[in-house]
């Protein structure tokens, strides 16, 4: 289908998670009159994004996620390269403890895209990790990134654009949020304060932690399986990991709680004991958007699009999203395997 | 649960009558909408529900929960994880409180690995439970003085395990499992964890245990769905055999077709 002239379509994109702010970024791109309204003052703590791990794995995560979050995935990772530099491509290992080698098995027989690393192997990706465990899964096409930086950028980019507005510390209230008047388009993208419209959302917690050890050195996301304390690390800059990551069926944005510090940590000190003198830089906790099924979803109610069900996968399937709510809002374009709703 | 009609084979756990003598557990799911496609095709009609307390204080799961109170199933708290008395006991309060019922499945682990069960803090929760109008479904070992201290606690159900939790070896010792059905013929007798496979369900069945407790086996398995159908089937089987009075083993050959036109006499 052609693209339609689109320099006249005003949208209003609404919440400045990872969701959000791609969106903002690809409508932008189609010349679109944007305008950003977020509740928060910026990319901080009051989004579940701020918390993501940032891991771009989507031969990882067919392990317990559908064939769809695969595709999502690797259109997502083609996104980030082309939009931030903070992508680095060096796949991503997956471990066990010898005893829990039937845990590997069946991960292995769950996913696709890896190869089996014996212990030689590991110690040539991992040096750190030398004669530590006999065998692995190495999925050489993974990525991570820091999304933090990832997030700033992309506002920094939208805040550089003519045809884009920003407008922080901005909370609509429900009377703004009927059908949109001031613009052609309104894209949702608020996560769980959007329950109240998409009543079958739920929040699922996660818990992760950051430690900066300046004595280990990883170079991609490691998962370590275990019967009760599964557990990833994905470096970052500056000597810093993220841990996580719980998941807990409960809508608590309070703080981490003491049980799920210790097993974090647990399995990262079981990881590489270097992890018990690394300095705890912080302990963060949120709820993520989540429908029945765990799958993103986009849905249209009049001049409204709703992206949102983004779960654990917000930086694997974000952009992968956004894409399909442009096609949708301005090629007419409906991809069935993510639009569950469609009122004109 | 009341039923207008005698049900023909039924199950009764502290007067409640269940056709289904699969209980499913509802944790490791890929998705909630599987675990709920998973309940439909296993038949259950008991659900075990474990509470992390942190989710369970304010009500913060909610969402989580009304999508199992939807389901047909009758929920069976669990205490999944507690180590001590105390926990446990708390636990099976807040779950009387968010579930409105007296039914739980008690749960107090002594040992990491293995995920035994503390049998010592067990019975001491039992007591404590059962005194304040607990419907207590213990999950303990094969051992014979436990159970009887169990019973003496007031619980009506015992729940031996087969295999560590998770570990889906089946039945690890089928002579003391033999021996606690044996000693117990009228007590209803649930094997709670270590089942790998239909055949491991279809086993105890026919070994005349009365119901069985699972999780992972259905959760973990490639799909869920397919092989939640195939506990439910092969649970009705082994209940079915063991009504049939299975014939017994023996050593030689019995031939199952008559020779027509040989005479015997001609051995």
């Amino acid at each position: 289908m052609s693209e339609q002239a689109t320099g006249d379509c005003s949208v209003e994109v609404i919440g400045s998670g990872v969701a959000g702010l791609c969106c903002a970024r690809l409508f932008a791109e189609r010349n679109c009159e944007v305008r950003l309204r977020s509740a928060s003052a910026g990319i901080n703590d009051d989004c579940c994004s701020w918390w993501a791990g940032g891991m771009l794995a989507p031969w990882c995560e067919m392990e317990s996620a559908e064939p769809l979050i695969a595709t999502l995935g690797v259109e997502s990772t083609a996104f980030w390269k082309r939009y931030t530099k903070t992508v680095v491509s060096k796949g991503s290992l997956v471990i066990a403890n010898r005893r829990d080698k039937p845990d590997l098995l069946q991960f292995a027989s769950k996913t696709d895209h890896f190869t089996w690393v014996e212990a030689s192997e590991i110690a040539q990706l991992e040096p750190e990790l030398t004669g530590r465990f006999e065998t692995g899964l190495y999925f050489n096409c993974e990525s991570h990134l820091a999304p933090r930086l990832a997030l700033q950028t992309l506002l920094d980019e939208l805040r550089g654009r003519p045809n884009v507005t920003v407008i922080t510390r901005d909370e609509l209230s429900a009377s703004e949020l009927g059908e949109p008047t001031q613009c052609d388009w309104r894209i949702d993208c608020r996560g769980l304060a959007a329950r109240d419209e998409l009543q079958d959302l739920r929040g699922v917690r996660g818990e992760m932690l950051l430690l900066k050890a300046d004595d280990v050195v990883l170079n991609r996301p490691v998962r370590l399986l275990h019967p009760r304390y599964p557990l990833y690390i994905v470096p970052r800059d500056d000597q810093t990991f993220m841990v996580g990551a719980t998941m807990l069926e409960s809508d608590d944005r309070g703080p981490v709680t003491a049980r799920s510090v210790m097993e974090l940590l647990n399995s990262a000190y079981a990881l590489h004991p270097a992890f018990a003198e690394a300095s705890v830089i912080e302990l963060g906790a949120d709820a993520r958007p989540a429908f029945t099924d765990n799958l993103p979803r986009l849905r249209r109610r009049g001049r409204t699009l709703y992206v949102n069900g983004l779960f654990r996968h917000g930086f694997l399937c974000g952009p992968a999203m956004a894409q399909r709510a442009v096609a949708c809002a301005l090629d007419n374009q409906i991809d069935e395997s993510v639009v569950d709703e469609y009122h004109t | 649960m009341e039923n207008a009609e005698p049900l023909s084979d039924t199950l009764t756990v502290y007067g409640t009558q269940v056709k289904s003598r699969l209980l499913l557990g509802t944790a490791l799911y890929p998705s909630p909408q599987i675990m709920l496609d998973a309940i439909k095709a296993s038949g259950t009609e008991i659900l075990t529900v474990s509470l992390r307390r942190e989710s369970s204080a304010e009500k913060s799961g909610q969402a989580f929960w009304e999508l199992i109170k939807d389901t047909v199933a009758r929920v069976l708290p669990n205490t999944a994880g507690c180590r001590s008395v105390k926990e446990a006991v708390n636990t099976a309060y807040m779950a009387r409180e968010l579930f409105d019922t007296a039914w739980v499945k008690l749960e107090v682990i002594g040992e990491d690995d293995t995920l035994q069960p503390d049998v010592f803090a067990l019975v001491e929760a039992a007591r404590v439970l059962c005194s304040d109008g607990f419907q207590v479904f213990p999950y303990t070992t094969d051992d014979l003085g436990v159970a009887d201290q169990l019973l003496n606690a007031g619980c009506e159900v015992l729940m031996p395990l087969g295999a560590p939790i998770g570990s889906g070896r089946g039945l690890n010792n089928p002579f003391a499992l033999r021996t606690l059905r044996a000693h117990y013929p009228d007590v209803p007798l649930i094997i709670d964890a270590g089942i790998g496979k239909p055949s491991h369900a279809c086993e105890a069945l026919e070994m005349g245990y009365d119901a069985i407790l699972l999780n992972t086996a259905v959760a973990k398995a490639g799909d869920p769905v397919s092989m939640a159908a195939a506990f439910a089937m092969a649970i009705e089987a082994g209940r079915l055999a063991q009504q049939a009075s299975p014939i017994l083993a023996r050593d030689m050959a019995a031939p199952s077709t008559p020779v027509i036109g040989t005479p015997f006499w001609s051995e």
